[in-house]
């Protein structure tokens, strides 16, 4: 680097020789740029963090020993189980309203597709919050209004289902019909997303709406339709937390019973945040996952078995071969 | 009203977008066996006229008969009545259609792109579908591409596979819009070659081109549109080589 510092006077002295390269050896070295922001800002961050850790530590409100106590105690765990079912049901029932309505809203019948259109404004357009309270007194409302939901009770055995039932099945519905309206929008997108020659050469084989919509269309939008599932996964899982309001036993509302108790509201809210911090985190590791299969080589992720895999392959290699080449072609 | 003949009969064939008058009554008539080519400009209604004829798009008025039966309608009195979905898929089946696009399956092999309709539509054994898909490839030069997905084809590649996905159902009749016209030039030539072997075949044929090279060695009879209306038919010889209309002899003046 020394034996040859590239100025820009040595630069500017050699452009106009043009054509001519200087001697084997004495090619410049490339000097990557200097950073020394990245240094003072890293630094800050380090400082930040620091200052967070050493309040966590230090403040005694925060209470560590209580959040350990209370961690992986049964009502908070039963409480795990609660968000995560409800959170599972929620989505499953979003994603067939979802699929339902955006082929509702495909429909060359006005009225069907109007219909699905009132839904997603009616339920894109009032808060979850207030849907969740509307589901729990319909519920009061008409106890006997059985819907076919199959919870089987397995899950919260410890618990009586008299109690449990009612709010829980405020809570699916709740959470599911709303983020039906969401998945629709999801599931409409990929679905536009799809070529229209795509369907075009369905009709002219002879196939049907239904068929088209199956074979063809829904296989090429889910593409489009994965990740942002993902993203919805996560965000319901968040959203869980608001069935608080209605009495169920999901994280948060296990800890606010404790701490009801117990006062230590801080800690308890800890020990909530870490279970959702954690399942969000392994959610996202799972979306991750999907999305990089669904990502890598674009047409091959999806389209391809093994003949597209070994077609990546061989396109690394190439990528390998030219930058070889082309070394080779500077040693000369 | 059709003579046994006529593979394709088109009467006094309408059509409007919008107010936008784009088929002013098109009449054509294609013999079995016949390959026809329709050229014209831009805008003159020519692949609204082949979406017509296996009613991707729906006319607004006149017929269009093909085998000696209606596609999409059923005769009532003087009026046609639009028919269910299923019976107008069945129609089309017998139609093949290739596009200028291609539009292959991308999610599915060659195999698959040309066995899916036939075990679908016609419910034919998946067995039997593949040893018939095979076959097609085969024919259109593609034995060594069974199973590669359309994104590993060359652009000649993807339209021959079209072809035989088309010809996978047994059409009565093919219709082609501009099939070479997304073509890089070096590739149209192994697509018109399988359109030739398929024409020596006695396919009847309907094709959109701007190949008049084409037109005037395979076509049985060229049609020039103009503004929805065919304007002159006859012999390739004739059309191409001493065109009767002012609209035709510059148009063929613009394109060769
Ligand atoms: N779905 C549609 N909606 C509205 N207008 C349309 C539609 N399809 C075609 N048109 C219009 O109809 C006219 C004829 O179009 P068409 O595609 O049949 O012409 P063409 O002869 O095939 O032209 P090209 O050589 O460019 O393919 C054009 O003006 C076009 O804009
Ligand atoms: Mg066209």
């Amino acid at each position: 680097m020394s034996e040859f510092p590239p100025t820009t006077e040595r630069i500017a002295t050699e452009l106009p020789s043009g054509g001519q390269r200087p001697p084997a050896g004495h090619r410049p070295v490339v000097v990557p740029q200097r950073h020394p922001w990245r240094w003072v800002s890293a630094a800050l961050v380090l400082f930040l963090a620091a200052v967070g850790v050493y309040i966590l530590v230090t403040n005694p409100n925060f209470n560590w020993p209580v959040v350990w106590e209370y961690l992986f105690s049964e009502k908070i765990l039963s409480g795990v189980v609660v968000t995560l079912e409800l959170t599972a049901i929620a989505m499953v029932i979003g994603c067939l309203i979802g699929v339902l309505l955006a082929g509702m809203r495909l429909s060359p019948n006005p009225i069907v597709s109007r219909g699905a259109a009132l839904y997603i404004w009616f339920f894109r357009g009032t808060p979850i919050l207030v849907q969740l309270i509307f589901w729990y007194n319909l519920a009061a409302l008409f106890p006997s209004i059985s819907i076919g939901i199959p919870f089987g009770g397995e899950a919260f055995a410890s618990v009586s289902a008299n109690t449990l039932i009612k709010p829980f099945t405020a809570a699916v519905l709740g959470l599911g019909l709303n983020e039906g309206a969401y998945m629709a929008e999801i599931v409409r997108a990929g679905m536009n997303s799809v070529d229209e020659g795509q369907v075009e050469a369905g009709r002219a084989l002879g196939l049907r709406r239904l068929q088209i919509m199956r074979r063809i269309v829904m296989p090429q939008a889910m593409r489009f339709i994965i990740p942002p599932t993902g993203n919805e996964t996560i965000g319901m899982l968040k959203t869980t937390a608001l069935v608080s309001v209605i009495a169920l036993s999901d994280i948060l509302y296990s800890a606010q019973q404790i701490y009801a108790q117990n006062f230590e509201t801080i800690p308890l809210l800890i020990v909530a945040s870490l279970w959702y911090l954690a399942i969000t985190s392994v959610l996202t590791m799972i979306q991750g996952r999907i999305e990089a299969r669904f990502n890598r080589g674009a047409v091959s992720a999806f389209y391809g078995g093994a003949a597209a895999a070994s077609a990546t392959k061989r396109r690394t290699l190439r990528g390998l071969f030219e930058l070889r080449g082309a070394a080779g072609e500077d040693d000369k | 009203m059709t003579s046994n003949g006529d593979m394709l009969v088109a009467e006094e064939v309408h059509k409007s977008f919008h107010g936008l008058e784009v088929l002013r009554g098109v009449d054509l008539r294609v013999k079995r066996g016949e390959v026809v080519c329709l050229i014209g400009p831009s805008g003159s209604g020519k692949s609204t006229f082949l979406r017509c004829i296996n009613h991707l798009e729906k006319m607004d008025s006149g017929r269009i008969h093909i085998d000696g039966s209606l596609v999409g309608f059923r005769p009532d009195g003087d009026r046609l009545r639009e028919v269910g979905e299923r019976e107008v898929a069945e129609k089309r089946a017998s139609i093949g259609m290739v596009f200028q696009r291609f539009n292959l399956f991308p999610h599915m092999t060659a195999m698959e792109n040309v066995t899916m309709a036939p075990v679908l539509v016609k419910g034919e054994k998946r067995d039997a579908a593949a040893i018939r898909a095979r076959e097609l490839l085969t024919r259109v030069g593609l034995a060594d591409k069974l199973d590669s997905y359309p994104a590993f084809l060359s652009g000649g590649q993807q339209q021959r596979v079209a072809i035989a996905r088309a010809l996978a159902m047994n059409p009565k009749l093919m219709l082609f819009d501009e099939p070479t016209s997304a073509l890089d030039p070096e590739l149209v030539g192994e697509v018109l070659d399988v359109m030739k072997r398929l024409a020596k075949d006695g396919m009847t044929m309907v094709v959109v081109t701007h190949e008049m090279a084409f037109a005037r060695e395979v076509g049985d009879m060229v049609i020039f549109m103009a503004d929805g209306q065919i304007v002159e038919q006859g012999p390739p010889g004739e059309v191409l080589g001493n065109p009767r209309h002012e609209r035709t002899r510059s148009f063929l003046a613009k394109t060769l």
